[in-house]
């Protein structure tokens, strides 16, 4: 009788386990969160039996975690060199590999900035103290964020001030909490955050921003994940990212 | 491969001025507690244990919420030209707090350890209450104290979760070697990653090894 206790508690510790059967695990770029969330919901509703569970980082951490045998089903980046890198490593099935969305780099200010800035040149004005984007390495905003500065020759300038985020979504909260003068992040990043930032200049990068989608190599569910990866490119599912902002690749 | 010595700098600098901070806060919380009789002590003492079991994530969020531009004191620390949010004095300051329960808990362990009758005897030869703390229990509590130093140093230069968040990651400037080592893996550089990891390692296996061989148990073998 003593022991009863101690059995629930092993069925408690064994209980809530990783992703179950019907589980489909989506590993998504950090600025697909919301857009992402919502198409979950809708193919869910659509198919009853699957439940999407979704998995949200920078791109690059993403592929790291699938390289190293995490259970993704899907990868969808926010820029071709993460999913090129992909290939690559042999973590997709080129096959699978399609673009279902773009974006815009924007430069975004805290609300109620102390500088006053209309484009990158004015990150150049010694007011100007730091500047929020994503690690180059790993987060594909910074990417095309260094791009984008480089061809303007304001790089080695603005690098100087940087505060490197760990994902989009970390230099949007730099950026609302008002912690740096400015940063950069996605248009669709910008419009969640409408009430604490504005958004101050639409930057051109040297190479559109498009989102890759694919089915992960080795997925034990190869057909649920392309099912999954074509209600994405859906008229319906389209219809869902542009409600958050999404355009069409 | 030398970019390496400047992450493993900060981080030593960040971590010998949280271990120096907490051996004058520590200290002296620690005695203050050792001769405090009150039932609110034990509870005050949970309180600033609280760093220790808490996850780092909550410590940086308070840190941020206190200290950021808009944050309760850093919107006054900021009228006044103080910035702490992204600075290597913010990591200071996560280093600490996160450090701190270890040179308190240890200080105030080798304070109470201290023959009070050695106290008292130095008071009736007529040593004042200051010269009794810096000539008999201090340096009777010395190697506890230190002990709990090196802890700290350990814990100081290992710290992450609270000092990404009030400090962030500024190559050159608030980049420690953890925050490094967690840049580089999530980039794929797994080379930069494993060098700095190892060195990390050796730095902490160092530290508690002097730590264990302060410990308090070789000072009781050593006493006449």
């Amino acid at each position: 009788m003593r022991l009863r206790p101690f059995v629930a508690a092993l069925f408690f510790l064994a209980g809530p386990a990783g992703a179950a059967a019907a589980d489909l695990v989506v590993s998504a770029a950090s600025s697909l969160t919301d857009a992402f969330q919502a198409v979950g919901k809708a193919y869910e509703a659509r198919h009853p039996e699957t439940r999407v569970v979704l998995n949200f980082a920078a791109s690059d951490v993403l592929l790291r975690q699938i390289s190293s045998g995490a259970p993704a089903d899907v990868f969808a980046s926010a820029d071709q060199s993460a999913m090129d890198k992909a290939v690559k490593a042999g973590a997709i099935d080129p096959a699978t590999r399609q673009d279902f969305a773009s974006n815009r780099l924007v430069l975004v200010v805290p609300k109620d900035g102390r500088v006053h800035v209309t484009g990158p040149a004015g990150l150049e004005d010694p007011k100007v103290t730091r500047v929020a984007y994503g690690d180059p390495a790993s987060v594909p905003v910074g990417r095309y964020t260094k791009a984008a500065l480089e061809r303007q020759g304001l790089w080695g300038v603005i690098s100087a001030k940087g505060v490197l985020a760990q994902n989009v979504r970390q230099g949007l909260d730099y950026v609302a909490r008002g912690e740096v003068d400015a940063g950069f992040v996605f248009a669709t990043d910008a419009a969640i955050m409408k009430d604490r930032v504005d958004v101050a200049a639409v930057v051109a990068t040297p190479t559109p921003i498009t989102y890759p989608i694919a089915v992960v190599a080795g997925s034990t569910q190869a057909r649920e994940a392309a099912r999954f990866e074509a209600f994405v490119q859906s008229a319906d599912g389209r219809a869902i990212l542009a409600g958050f902002g999404f355009r069409a690749p | 491969m030398g970019a390496i010595w400047i992450p493993l700098a900060l981080s030593l600098k960040v971590a010998l001025w949280a271990t120096a901070i907490n051996l004058v806060l520590g200290v002296a919380v620690a005695f203050g507690l050792s001769r405090w009789r009150s039932h609110a002590r034990e509870l005050v003492d949970s309180i600033l244990t609280l760093p220790l079991v808490l996850p780092p994530t909550v410590l940086g969020y308070y840190l941020l919420v206190l200290l950021g531009r808009r944050g309760v004191f850093g919107e006054w620390l900021d009228r006044l030209g103080i910035q702490l949010v992204f600075t290597w004095q913010g990591a200071v300051i996560a280093s600490t707090l996160v450090a701190f329960p270890l040179v308190q808990k240890a200080a105030r362990a080798a304070f109470e350890a201290v023959d009070p009758q050695l106290e008292d005897a130095a008071r009736v030869l007529g040593l004042r209450e200051a010269a009794v703390f810096f000539r008999i229990s201090l340096p009777l509590a010395a190697r506890g104290i230190t002990a709990g130093a090196l802890l700290a140093f350990a814990r100081a230069l290992g710290e992450f979760g609270a000092t990404l968040m009030i400090a962030g990651n500024l190559p050159g400037r608030t980049q420690t070697l953890s925050v490094a080592i967690y840049a580089a893996v999530q980039a794929g550089d797994d080379r930069s990653a494993g060098i700095m990891v190892a060195v990390t390692s050796v730095t902490c296996v160092v530290a508690l090894l002097l730590a264990g061989w302060l410990a308090p148990a070789h000072l009781r073998r050593m006493r006449p």
